[in-house]
């Protein structure tokens, strides 16, 4: 019995120094900031598109603040995790990072001193970025303005607060490698395919996650979830009434909005805007690849989509009413609403993106939930500041939650010809009370630091 | 069907979808409020509903049966003006006037909400208000001003200020 236990104890004893070599990274040593002049202006111009694709900005960005000096709060199902600084600056940044540091960040989620970064850093899509393109990412980073901000400490319950357990994290989830690409396929497509599962870890919002916040590898972009907005599926299971084509997902990259299917919102809304500063050719090569996700549509989708178009260009404000039927059941109450407060817009046949897009073709009334229609209901789209921008009055202050309950029963309805969501009276009233927080933000623009454009503007 | 403006109870014999506006101006002859786009976009229209502010060009009147509609009318009279109303006629704070209703409800229910809003909170909680003559300068001092009459407006009425 003695041998036995310590048998037990010696090869617990050799897990455990397994286990430990596996979690522990050394740190890598602090090397002197590089110059600008370190670096060609063509690398820095590239390393500006990538952080685009990247959307780092929006994480490592306070509104307001300091462009990349990070303290912004994520909210997580686990606590607050809050950006880190990755300006230049030798003390709270990234100053001492060598180019090897950077790379074995992006690559393996590990910060220089050696210690595990939480996945809210999505390295599980970084870890698929070219060398070469970390080396851009690398050089545009270290030539931003370097900004002395400490990032503000993890609000994390024990044991998640020690960034050892990461490692038991990265075992079990993080499928570690540079992105592979696939011979049958064309040139573009693969393109698409790297921009998407790489920097533009698109995954990380249209993917949905375990119990542990890892992507669900066999829910591949199959819909998820991004601070209080439903990221829809990119696959067959859009929700999106016209399907989607690879020209009409490039028109909404491009310019965030698309007649069929109306104005990006929500944290898209800075992907969109983000992406304006990639080339013509990458933005094509990430619809071509997200058209094949989708795949071919049956002749059934295509066939409600032609109906969709139809019904939506017959909209007409002049005869538009409600249809006069005096039953009282919720979506009856709805229309009577619809056609006193909507319909000004959203029967107007007013051109997008600033006339209110018709909802016959609204992939938020299509989805598998009403989040994002309650929404935009409630909060509307704010105005950009100082520029045009599409906008929508919420309506929070006007309706209660029994008669917004009743226009979603009306909108699902008429516009989805689905049954109602059995899950609208309590997400309207977390929605409303912030129990659930939702970021209301303006349409197609990236609204951080003062100065988080491209590599050309210093 | 009953309305409650300014803390007089109405019956107002209209359409349920007709917009509050359109009952104010036409029916209760409060003028105050005015029309600009009709949509939302402009704020003109602005009153408050149960302390917030909405546009009440697109708030059809079978959605506020039971709740409390105060307009510009509501913040004082000509004679007794309130901290708000005092704060833009001391701050000369209009050009041709059009938008100034609106955004005094606006800017109440703000400060009625946080008498303690910052500059930056106000003026991004004016956002939806728009001014075409380019008053705003005036309008955000007019608003900052009210800030502190509002806080002393128990301890001195406007009226005996001025």
């Amino acid at each position: 019995m003695k041998r036995l236990i310590v048998r037990f104890v010696i090869l617990l004893a050799i897990v455990a120094a397994g286990l430990f070599a596996y979690a522990w990274k050394p740190a890598i040593d602090p090397a002197t900031p590089p110059q600008r002049a370190d670096f060609d202006q063509e690398l820095i111009e590239k390393g500006a598109q990538l952080a685009a694709v990247g959307n780092c900005t929006a994480c490592h960005t306070n509104p307001g603040g300091r462009s990349f000096a990070g303290s912004f709060a994520m909210p997580t199902p686990f606590g607050i995790i809050y950006s880190s600084n990755i300006t230049p600056d030798p003390e709270t940044g990234i100053g001492q990072w060598s180019e090897a540091a950077f790379s074995r960040a992006m690559r393996e989620g590990v910060s220089r001193d050696g210690s595990h970064l939480y996945p809210a850093f999505p390295f599980d899509h970084f870890t698929r970025v070219s060398d070469e393109d970390n080396k851009a990412l690398y050089a545009f980073l270290m030539t931003r303005p370097a900004v002395k901000q400490s990032p503000l400490a993890n609000e994390l319950p024990f044991p998640l607060n020690i960034r050892f357990v990461l490692a038991g994290w990265k075992l079990l989830f993080f499928d570690e490698g540079a992105h592979q690409n696939v011979a049958s396929r064309s040139d573009e497509w693969n393109r698409g395919a790297y921009l998407v599962d790489g920097l533009g870890h698109c995954g990380a919002c249209h993917t949905p996650r375990n119990a542990f916040g890892a992507e669900k590898p066999d829910a591949y972009l199959a819909g998820g979830e991004a601070e209080g907005w439903s990221a829809f599926a990119l696959n067959e299971a859009s929700p999106a009434p016209v399907p989607w084509t690879a020209d009409s997902l490039y028109a909404y990259l491009r310019r965030g909005w698309h007649a069929d299917h109306g104005v990006a919102n929500g944290p898209m809304a800075e992907v969109t805007g983000n992406l304006g500063l990639l080339p013509d050719s990458d933005i094509r090569a990430i619809a071509v690849y997200l058209e094949s996700l989708m795949g071919t549509p049956s002749a059934e989708r295509e066939q409600r989509g032609e109906q969709a178009l139809k019904a939506a260009a017959a909209s007409d404000l002049v005869l538009a009413s409600a249809s006069g039927a005096q039953d009282d059941t919720p979506a009856a109450r709805g229309e009577t609403i619809y056609y006193a407060a909507c319909a000004t817009c959203h029967d107007s046949n007013r051109p997008q993106p600033f006339g209110g897009s018709n909802l016959h073709l609204s992939s938020a009334l299509n989805a598998p939930d009403p989040q994002n229609a309650i929404n935009v209901i409630l909060f509307g789209l704010p105005a950009a500041s100082g520029r045009q921008s599409s906008i929508m009055p919420g309506f929070a202050a006007i309706m209660n939650d029994q008669q917004m309950s009743d226009l979603l029963a009306y909108l699902r309805e008429e516009f989805a010809q689905q049954p109602n969501w059995d899950d609208v009276a309590s997400r309207l009233t977390d929605t409303r009370s912030g129990k659930y927080h939702v970021s209301v933000r303006p349409s197609d623009g990236i609204e951080r630091g003062p100065d988080n454009v491209g590599a050309k503007d210093q | 069907m009953k309305l409650t403006v300014n803390g007089t109870a109405h019956e107002v014999d209209a359409d349920p979808s007709t917009p509050l506006l359109y009952v104010l101006r036409n029916d209760l002859g409060l003028n105050g409020a005015k029309f600009g786009c009709g949509l939302g976009q402009c704020g003109a229209c602005t009153v408050m509903v149960d302390g917030k502010a909405v546009f009440s060009c697109l708030t059809p009147v079978m959605l506020l049966e039971d709740r409390e509609i105060k307009t510009v009318e509501g913040l004082g009279t000509i004679d007794n003006p309130g901290p708000m109303q005092t704060a833009f006629i001391e701050e000369q704070a209009a050009q041709c006037g059009y938008c100034i209703p609106g955004m005094m409800m606006r800017a109440q229910s703000i400060l009625e909400a946080n008498p303690d809003a910052t500059d930056d909170e106000l003026r991004h909680g004016l956002e939806p208000n728009l001014c075409r003559c380019g008053t705003h300068m005036r309008i955000l001092r007019a608003v900052s001003k009210a800030r502190t009459l509002m806080k002393s407006a128990s301890a001195a009425p406007a009226v005996e200020r001025a």
